[in-house]
């Protein structure tokens, strides 16, 4: 049984509720860091605690905290990024469904040690109901004084506004965040300046996820060296993973990051092995825009070691032979999903999500829909693969914001390590349509076109 | 106003010295020639533009001279600014090259290529770009996304299907008219220009939109289909204009006026006036004043760089090569009087002659004997 910090308490009925939250032991972080901590402290323990960024880049927290410029006379925004929209992610929704005011707690702390008087939650339109209970909730938390003027009579003002978004994709990146929040067309902005400096309304602005927040309240509750202790390197505390695909128990899991994929695939107490019967094909740990692995390099690195669920252990070997942490949706394909088809789902999301602003996203996201289309419906020449990892290749690195990267990536790592189901698709036209590659290959995964 | 701070930056191995806070681009603007990166999007002009087309971007192989690390990613040079002994790769990086041209690429994907009867050809910053730093082939087989055209007030015709968004008329809109009636829609590869509902656009100045917009998207009606630039001749001439500066190009063919344009610098932007502000005209100049006694005409204009009006500007590197042996040498000792044998293809000329063997060029009478023998 692994430790848990954010969902301990989430099984407690009626947890939602302010009453029993506070009866559990809520807001006692708040309390303590409001009443007997300094900013700078607050600051120092988050520092310590080597919290990385859940929402997907893994950016330490602490460090970016400390970027926030402090202009005299210049009101300082936090604003919790809460449009997750990520396919195959939905740890933050459980989170601020059943544990709104672990979230507020989180907020109000982190609020007062950024000097934010007025923070924002920019959730996605779609999660409308989750919107309620946070709106709920607030209006708990402020009739019962932890929100608006005079908190705890500290002299310290927080009030937390709940911003639906209008359900686009792009808006989760933090500057198309801004722009949304503004009113304004949700594009990405052209950095620097970072939101650090000129965020919401040109002012400096920290833009954290939901998961991020919500760690800091067991991290004031223990003090940031406790909290380091828990994890290994620099995978500090406890990540949420929302585990979805052809598994027997798909949901959100709390782990410890010590654990191993293998074990939190086939354990009991996670995932609980492949549904019905099959064997494991592919994985894509972190979210959609994550590269995939094929079964044999998720269980074990390129050189032999366990694999393990964690930031450092998942890109072990980089994209050539690993994978990145991202957002922690962890999405199984087994012996039955058809990778091109796969890819070409993820591919027409990229396509349909991108702002449209720059030129290699607009036209390229499109472009390569259209050809693993072309390959999915059985049309496809082989120098359609080719042509596939030249677009992606011009695509990535070359755009303003990450969305780029992240339709290029999937792309990519799919041809990488299955350009042979890629060609048994092109060469098999009409077997392609009515069945499955399934686990042929495996023996040399790796095929990296020069 | 204190000293200005320089800052020493190489771009391609040419150094310059430019005030703190100058972009990539505008250091090798001053540097110029084929060391300035093409830009598609970004205008000096209007503020906040740039950073979206992607073809001006450049490597940082130094930081500065206090952080030499070089970037890890290409970046858009018109929006990031130099530091203090900055190194830049622009044509020198083969990175660079492969990038620009996928950008360009990316680019002519859902354009239609209608340049033979579209009005900006001869003078599309696209034509140039793809044809400096494209392919000549595409590899795109898929259908085009295509619109429909829009008029958006009296004077300006919209071709979404051209457009390559990059936000430059949304800018100006901006910038120029205290309210923008146009903007993009929808997102995506299927982002569109457009009003919201039908409105049209009809401020004062809203006519600059045409001369921004770097292809032919938004086109003068009054001058549609009514001559191809390059048969046009510029001139510079000015007029006593309430409401703008005045200064304009007229692009005449004899006495005539076919259009009226602001004056572009060799970038293909808004010339400052002499007091220094842009030369942004307004619609009465640009749309209404087309009689050669409406201005002062100070005398022909140079282009300097755009495209065909450039004369010889597309002559040269197109990869056509010139014949390097000698007629004789081909024909191995014959010596034909016509170049090309015609009889061995026509059976019209009876050819019992054999051209190479007849002395003297061969006429009407070598034929007609021919008949004759036969």
């Amino acid at each position: 049984m692994g430790v848990k910090l954010l969902l301990e308490k989430a099984n407690v009925p009626g947890i939602r509720s302010y009453d029993v939250y506070r009866r559990e032991g809520g807001y006692a972080a708040a309390e303590k860091a409001l009443k007997e901590m300094t900013i700078e402290s607050i600051v120092e323990e988050v520092k310590k605690s080597g919290l990385r960024g859940r929402g997907g880049a893994g950016f330490p927290a602490g460090m970016k905290w400390s970027f926030i410029a402090k202009p005299e006379g210049v009101p300082r925004h936090l604003v919790c990024n809460a449009d997750e929209s990520e396919p195959g992610t939905f740890k933050d929704r459980y989170l601020m469904e059943f544990l709104p005011h672990l979230l507020l707690e989180g907020l109000l702390i982190s609020s007062f040690a950024l000097g934010s008087n007025d923070t924002y939650i920019y959730i996605r339109g779609e999660y409308a109901w989750v919107a309620t209970i946070l709106e709920d909730a607030i209006e708990e938390a402020t009739k019962n004084g932890w929100l608006g003027k005079n908190i705890l009579g500290t002299g310290f003002d927080c009030m937390i506004h709940v911003h639906r978004g209008a359900g686009a994709y792009i808006c989760g990146e933090e500057t198309a965040l801004i722009e949304s929040l503004e009113g304004k067309r949700g594009n990405p902005r052209i950095k620097p300046p970072f939101p650090a400096i000129q965020g919401l309304w040109m002012r400096p602005t920290v833009v954290n996820n939901v998961e991020t927040l919500a760690a800091v309240v067991p991290i004031i509750k223990m003090g940031g060296d406790e909290y380091a202790k828990i994890g290994v390197g620099r995978s500090t505390g406890t990540k949420l993973i929302s585990a979805c695909g052809n598994i027997n128990k798909p949901g959100v899991y709390e782990i410890d990051m010590t654990i191993s994929v293998e074990d939190f695939i086939y354990s009991d107490e996670y995932c609980g092995g492949i549904a019905n019967g099959k064997k494991l094909k592919a994985c894509i740990p972190g979210g959609s825009s994550v590269p995939i692995l094929p079964a044999n390099l998720l269980l074990k690195t390129a050189k032999g070691e366990t694999r393990y669920m964690n930031y450092e252990s998942l890109s072990d070997g980089g994209f050539a032979t690993g994978s990145m942490m991202g957002s922690g949706g962890f999405i199984i394909l087994d012996e039955d999903q058809c990778i091109v088809k796969n890819t070409l789902t993820l591919a027409r999301f990229y396509r349909h999500e991108s702002c449209g602003q720059c030129s290699p996203c607009r036209e390229g996201t499109g472009w390569m829909e259209k050809i693993l289309q072309k390959i999915e419906s059985g049309k496809g020449e082989v120098s359609d693969i080719d042509l596939l990892w030249d677009i992606q290749r011009k695509i990535e690195g070359n755009t303003i914001c990450p969305l780029g990267d992240a339709a290029a990536w999937p792309v990519a790592a799919a041809i990488r390590h299955f350009r042979d189901e890629f060609e048994w698709h092109i060469n098999n036209r009409e077997l392609s349509q009515t069945s499955n590659f399934g686990l042929q290959h495996y023996a040399d995964p790796i095929h990296v076109p020069a | 106003m204190s000293e200005q701070t320089l800052f020493k930056v190489t771009v391609d191995n040419i150094t310059i010295e430019v005030p703190a806070g100058t972009t990539i681009l505008q250091a090798a603007r001053q540097i110029g020639g084929t060391v300035a990166p093409p830009a598609m999007c970004y205008y000096s002009k209007l503020q906040g533009s740039g950073g979206k087309c992607r073809t001006c971007l450049v490597e940082v192989s130094k930081g500065s001279e206090k952080d030499p690390r070089p970037m890890p990613k290409l970046v858009a040079s018109c929006r990031t600014t130099v530091m203090d002994g900055m190194e830049v790769k622009n044509i020198t990086s083969e990175k660079v090259v492969d990038a620009r041209a996928g950008v360009v690429e990316f680019l002519l994907l859902n354009h239609p290529l209608d340049c033979p009867i579209c009005d900006q050809a001869g003078e599309c910053h696209l034509q140039d770009l793809s044809f400096e730093h494209g392919k000549s082939g595409t590899r795109y087989e898929f259908q085009r996304r295509t619109f429909k055209k829009h008029d958006l007030g009296k004077h300006i015709q919209l071709h979404m299907t051209r457009c390559i968004l990059c936000y430059r008329c949304v800018f100006t809109a901006d910038q120029l008219t205290n309210k923008r009636e146009h903007g993009i829609l929808d997102r995506g590869d299927h982002a569109e220009i457009a009003t919201h509902i039908e409105k049209s656009l009809d401020n004062e100045f809203i006519g600059n939109v045409i001369d921004v917009c770097p292809v032919g998207a938004l086109t003068d009606k009054t001058f549609r289909f009514k001559n191809r630039v390059w048969f046009l001749k510029p001139m510079d001439a000015h007029r006593d204009c309430p409401s703008c500066s005045g200064r304009v190009t007229l692009w005449n063919r004899g006495d005539e006026v076919y259009r009226v344009t602001a004056r572009k610098d060799q970038w293909g932007e808004i010339e400052d006036t002499p007091d220094g502000k842009p030369g942004w005209i307004c619609n009465t100049c640009r749309f209404d004043k087309k009689q050669t006694t409406d201005w002062v005409i100070e005398g022909p204009r140079e282009i300097s760089r755009q495209s065909v009006i450039a004369q010889g500007h597309y002559a040269g590197n197109i990869g056509t090569t010139k014949p390097t042996e000698t007629f004789a040498a081909i024909n191995e000792g014959r010596s034909p009087h016509l170049l090309m044998d015609i009889h061995s293809e026509s059976e019209v000329n009876q050819p019992n002659v054999h051209l190479g063997e007849n002395e003297g060029p061969s006429n009407g009478a070598t034929f007609n004997n021919n008949i004759k023998n036969a």
